[in-house]
């Protein structure tokens, strides 16, 4: 009878040389990430601090005029900031009542058929490119929203905000009815069933109970659309234009922050020009400013996630 | 299969001295295809504990649900027969869930405050319902029911707090004020000490008892002691079809049916 | 008998809540209706450009004008103008002749050209050639211009000039192939959309390469070798906060590193593919972690049970079973890449570019920017012309989406 042995001892297989790789491999790949967020910041702030060697911070950061090619050029952030916010706003208006109330039919009145042809149909429009929504915002929606206008004698530009706007709250709406669904099916049974049990309708109980207690959760949800609006590029370059005005009229033409990023580099000129450089100016500001949007977001959806945990 | 049900005595006496305030006849509960309350006909009386027992999945829990429809939440959910609220049969068609859930409350297994403030949970129901005249009234209302919910004490000073930062047991103490300040007849009560220690457990027991004075209160419990220590009437479910019922003594003591008997001596269940 | 009917004050509670729950409705209607709207309003205007008119102009190869040995150099140009001339005698008028001219698209002597190359004994010979009107002319035919003119100038001469082509049987109206076939141009019935095709074939490639190994060698590491950990936590917030980055950003990036640093080609859709490639990676990690977390510890279990290495047990067992997870998450990934405009205007993959990339350091552009540059261009033609771009846009990233949900539906496992 033959007898085999089992060797506990720690052979030196190939395997025993090759897994090390293979986890140094893997923890390489994982340390892209902190590389991409390490390269944005560096590059983009480097080119940034040679910009600011030439234009003083507070000029930038608090100047009403943005002129990058006059003459004397003035880099104001003011109205391109403005311009951003108008915009979001319109898209906010739009999307948040849009979002919220289909994410409340999703979640609670829609019957699995119904689910099961509104489902899809954000996630349609969620992969729309944005280059499509600004092509329909700049050639459709535009021109429509300005002959509304002269027929009850308003005059509103070609490249209006309100357009620009409109069209930017379709796009967001996936974003926050997806959220907020997620939210509002993350609220406990029971906490709809105390307050059927006291004889509300479905409704007051979305109202009262369902949607004060997915509360954060949707305010996270709002806060991450904000940061989306703020850094969409191609609806604003298509449909809102260039002109820096410094207005809030949503009928008027303004710029963006993200607008300006792309006419500032595109066409052919020297990449040390204040011009060229003011770029990464703005995108450092939108980088920082959204950084700010999502970190707050994803702490106010951990808090949420935890009290229900 | 029998879906006789045993009376123990034949005529129980808590139901021959009080009122009846809900009569049930050939109930039929049914999740889709699966029936899960067969042939049940109770008669459940006024300004009394009735208790449920039964091992887990009888059909306890379904069938009171069934009172106050809150199984018309669930879409699968199908109900055949007739259960009679003082004569009224609450599943007919003109009858609307909301008005009759405004009578019968219910208070649930794990106790679900509201996200919202002690006061704003109780004076909920008062609102939607429209019950207080004006804000002095609708305070008198939540003050009345945080008391007869003997939470009042421990509550007064701290009404604007969160309902959700309060101790397991007295959480369910505030889900039954809520409960009572819509001043309902009747109170459902769904296993609501299982998630409980011991001594919040008395104090809701205890709760239970001063309640009766004035509500017919119908609770599930999965603790033969509990249903003994509250209850005057006790039924006996088991695999969806009510096996015996009687006052809560004579059910104890001396039960009828061999499977009541097995159950409550700990052969099952 | 109590009475459980609707009281006043219930009715009113009741017929709110029937309000709330239309206005809710509504919501959706108002989505599924803008999404109906979008779609149907680019198809109709899609349909003029996927026709083209086509004339066939028979014609002398004169001798004269083309020399056997050196064809490159000949004048086709005259040649298709003497065509034109002859098929309209009773113009004599120099003006009126360069009009005629302008009906015709330059692409029928390019089309003239590749034939005589091909064969050079045409010469001398009478041959029958064809190719696009011009796309003003077009446009007016198919209604799309009240006058030939694009400024709307009078063009009864031009319209007439139309017409007797037209009687003559010499237009017909077929499908544009040229459309998919040709690269882009300046002349909207020579515009085409292979370059940009090309250009998003080869950004699509590079983006893949780079980030499904890397995404899913990360994946591996956070979610089955990683301990909890302070650098776990850091590698975790920053693919979290990643995810959310403007993509624009990632563009600066490219356009800072990859461009002026490392001095890759600008325009390239080698740049291109490698700043996508960062901009879907977070979507790819966080795909590929939950397709691994879905595979249940006892798989894990059983395989370290009979003697499996950690590794050996990932590797052997758990991967297999996330893969169609992976692969899912990555064609999602791969297709908001494929839609991606801003991140390569940064890198400037904007430029006009006739030419057909080949190779992945040519100067390219991609489909998304494509319909970005024709919609800037005045002509109706080409904004008829960025419609099909964007329905072709459109129906790859539908089949993008088909092939995820079929690989979710197909593969997907409930433990």
């Amino acid at each position: 009878m033959t007898t085999t042995s089992l060797n506990l001892t720690k052979k030196y297989r190939l395997r025993h040389y090759t897994e090390p790789v293979v986890f140094s491999l893997m923890l390489g790949a994982s340390f892209f990430a902190v590389l991409t967020t390490l390269g944005i910041v560096l590059s983009v702030a480097s080119e940034s601090y040679r910009f600011f060697s030439a234009v003083p911070l507070q000029s930038f950061l608090f100047g009403t005029e943005w002129a990058p090619s006059s003459p004397i050029p003035s880099f104001g952030f003011v109205p391109l900031i403005v311009g951003t916010l108008l915009i979001t706003i319109i898209a906010l208006a739009v999307a948040a009542p849009i979002g919220i109330l289909s994410a409340v039919y999703m979640a609670e009145y829609a019957t699995p058929r119904a689910r099961a042809f509104a489902k899809p149909l954000l996630e349609l429009l969620a992969g729309i490119p944005t280059v499509v929504l600004g092509f329909f915002a700049a050639l459709t929606v535009a021109p429509f929203i300005r002959a509304m206008g002269a027929q009850v004698g308003l005059t509103i530009a070609s490249e209006s905000a309100l357009a620009a706007g409109l069209v930017m709250g379709m796009m967001i709406v996936p974003l926050i009815s997806s959220l907020s669904d997620d939210v509002i099916n993350a609220v406990p049974q029971a906490m709809r069933d105390g307050s059927y049990a006291m004889g509300a309708t479905q409704s007051e109980t979305i109202r009262k109970v369902v949607l004060p207690a997915a509360f954060p959760g949707i305010v996270s949800a709002f806060i991450l659309a904000i940061s989306r609006a703020i850094g969409e590029t191609m609806i604003v370059v298509m449909a809102a234009g260039l002109a820096p005005n410094l207005s809030i009229n949503p009928l008027a033409a303004v710029t963006t922050v993200t607008v300006q990023i792309n006419a500032m580099l595109v066409g052919d000129q020297e990449f040390d020009s204040a011009k060229t450089l003011s770029a990464f100016a703005l995108g450092l500001t939108l980088f920082v400013l959204t950084l700010i949007l999502n970190v707050i977001a994803l702490r106010v959806v951990r808090q949420y996630k935890e009290h229900y945990a | 299969m029998s879906f006789k049900t045993v009376f123990t005595p034949a005529i129980p006496a808590i139901i021959a001295a009080n009122a009846p305030k809900i009569v049930a006849q050939d109930v039929n509960v049914y999740y889709g295809e699966k029936s899960a309350i067969k042939e049940l006909s109770i008669t459940i009386p006024d300004k009394a504990v009735s208790a449920f027992i039964g091992p887990s999945g009888c059909g306890k829990s379904t069938f009171l649900r069934s009172i106050n429809r809150m199984n018309d939440t669930i879409p699968s959910c199908r109900v055949t027969g007739k259960i009679a609220f003082d004569g009224m049969d609450i599943y007919d068609r003109a009858v609307d869930v909301v008005e009759l859930r405004a009578r019968i409350g219910m208070v649930f297994q794990k106790p679900n405050p509201f996200p919202k403030s002690i006061f704003e949970n109780v004076a909920y129901g008062v609102r939607i319902h429209g019950l207080a005249k004006d804000k002095v009234d609708l305070e008198r209302i939540v003050t009345e029911s945080l008391q007869r919910a003997s939470l009042w004490d421990e509550v007064k000073d701290r009404l604007a707090h969160a309902g959700t930062g309060l101790s397991g047991g007295q959480q369910q103490r505030l889900c039954i004020a809520r409960a009572i300040a819509v001043n309902p007849e009747v109170i459902l009560m769904d296993e609501p000490c299982s998630a409980l220690d011991p001594i919040a457990t008395a104090r809701i027991e205890e709760l239970i008892s001063d309640l009766k004075q004035n509500f017919c209160i119908v609770i599930v419990t999965h603790s033969m002691q509990q249903a003994a220590r509250v209850s005057d009437l006790t039924a006996f479910f088991h695999l969806g079809t009510l096996v015996e019922v009687g006052d809560t003594d004579a059910v104890f003591t001396n039960p009828q049916e061999k499977r009541t008997q097995d159950y409550i001596t700990g052969r099952f269940g | 008998m109590p009475n459980f009917t609707s009281s006043p004050r219930t009715l009113k509670r009741n017929r709110s809540e029937r309000i709330f729950r239309a206005i809710c409705q509504s919501a959706i209607a108002l989505t599924a209706l803008f999404l109906v709207f979008l779609i149907s309003n680019l198809a109709i205007n899609a349909i003029p450009s996927l026709t083209q008119y086509v004339v066939r102009l028979s014609l002398v190869v004169d001798p004269a004008k083309v020399d056997a040995t050196q064809i490159a150099a000949g004048d086709f140009q005259a040649i298709v103008r003497t065509a034109i001339a002859a098929e309209f005698p009773d113009v004599t008028a120099k003006p009126e002749k360069k009009k005629l001219v302008k009906l015709f698209s330059t692409s029928i002597a390019e089309n003239l050209q590749r034939q005589v190359t091909a064969d050079p004994s045409l010469i001398g010979k009478t041959i029958t050639v064809e190719g696009p009107l011009a796309a003003d002319a077009d446009s007016f035919l198919k209604g799309q211009q009240m006058s030939v003119s694009a400024l709307g100038e009078n063009s009864d001469f031009e319209a007439r000039a139309l017409a007797k082509l037209k009687e003559a049987g010499k237009l017909t109206r077929e499908f544009s192939w040229s459309l998919l076939t040709n690269g882009d141009s300046r002349s909207p019935e020579k515009a085409g959309l292979r370059g940009a095709f090309m250009g998003s074939l080869f950004t699509i490639a590079i983006t893949l390469l780079v980030a499904l190994p890397l995404g899913v060698a990360a994946a591996l590491y956070l979610e089955e070798f990683a301990r909890q950990s302070r650098l776990r936590d850091l590698i975790e917030v920053n693919i979290n906060n990643l995810a959310a980055v403007p993509s624009i950003i990632f563009g600066l990036l490219g356009l800072a590193v990859f461009v002026n640093k490392f001095g890759l080609p600008r325009s390239s859709p080698l740049v291109g593919g490698l700043v996508l490639a960062l901009l879907v990676l977070p979507t790819i990690i966080i795909a590929s972690r939950a397709a691994l977390r879905s595979v249940p510890p006892s798989i894990r279990e059983a395989a370290l049970g009979v003697g499996a290495s950690h590794q050996q047990s990932v590797f052997h067992h758990v991967l297999p079973l996330a893969v169609p997870g992976i692969l899912t998450g990555t064609i999602l990934g791969v297709a908001r890449a494929l839609g991606e405009t801003a991140p390569l205007l940064m890198i400037g993959m904007v430029a006009f570019i006739a030419d057909v990339p080949t190779r992945i350091t040519d100067a390219a552009t991609a489909l998304p920017v494509q319909v970005y540059l024709w919609s800037a261009l005045p002509e109706a033609a080409f904004r008829s012309r960025t419609s099909v771009a964007i329905l072709a846009l459109l129906i790859v990233l539908f089949v993008f989406n088909a092939l995820a949900i079929w690989l979710r539906n197909r593969f997907e496992r409930r433990w």
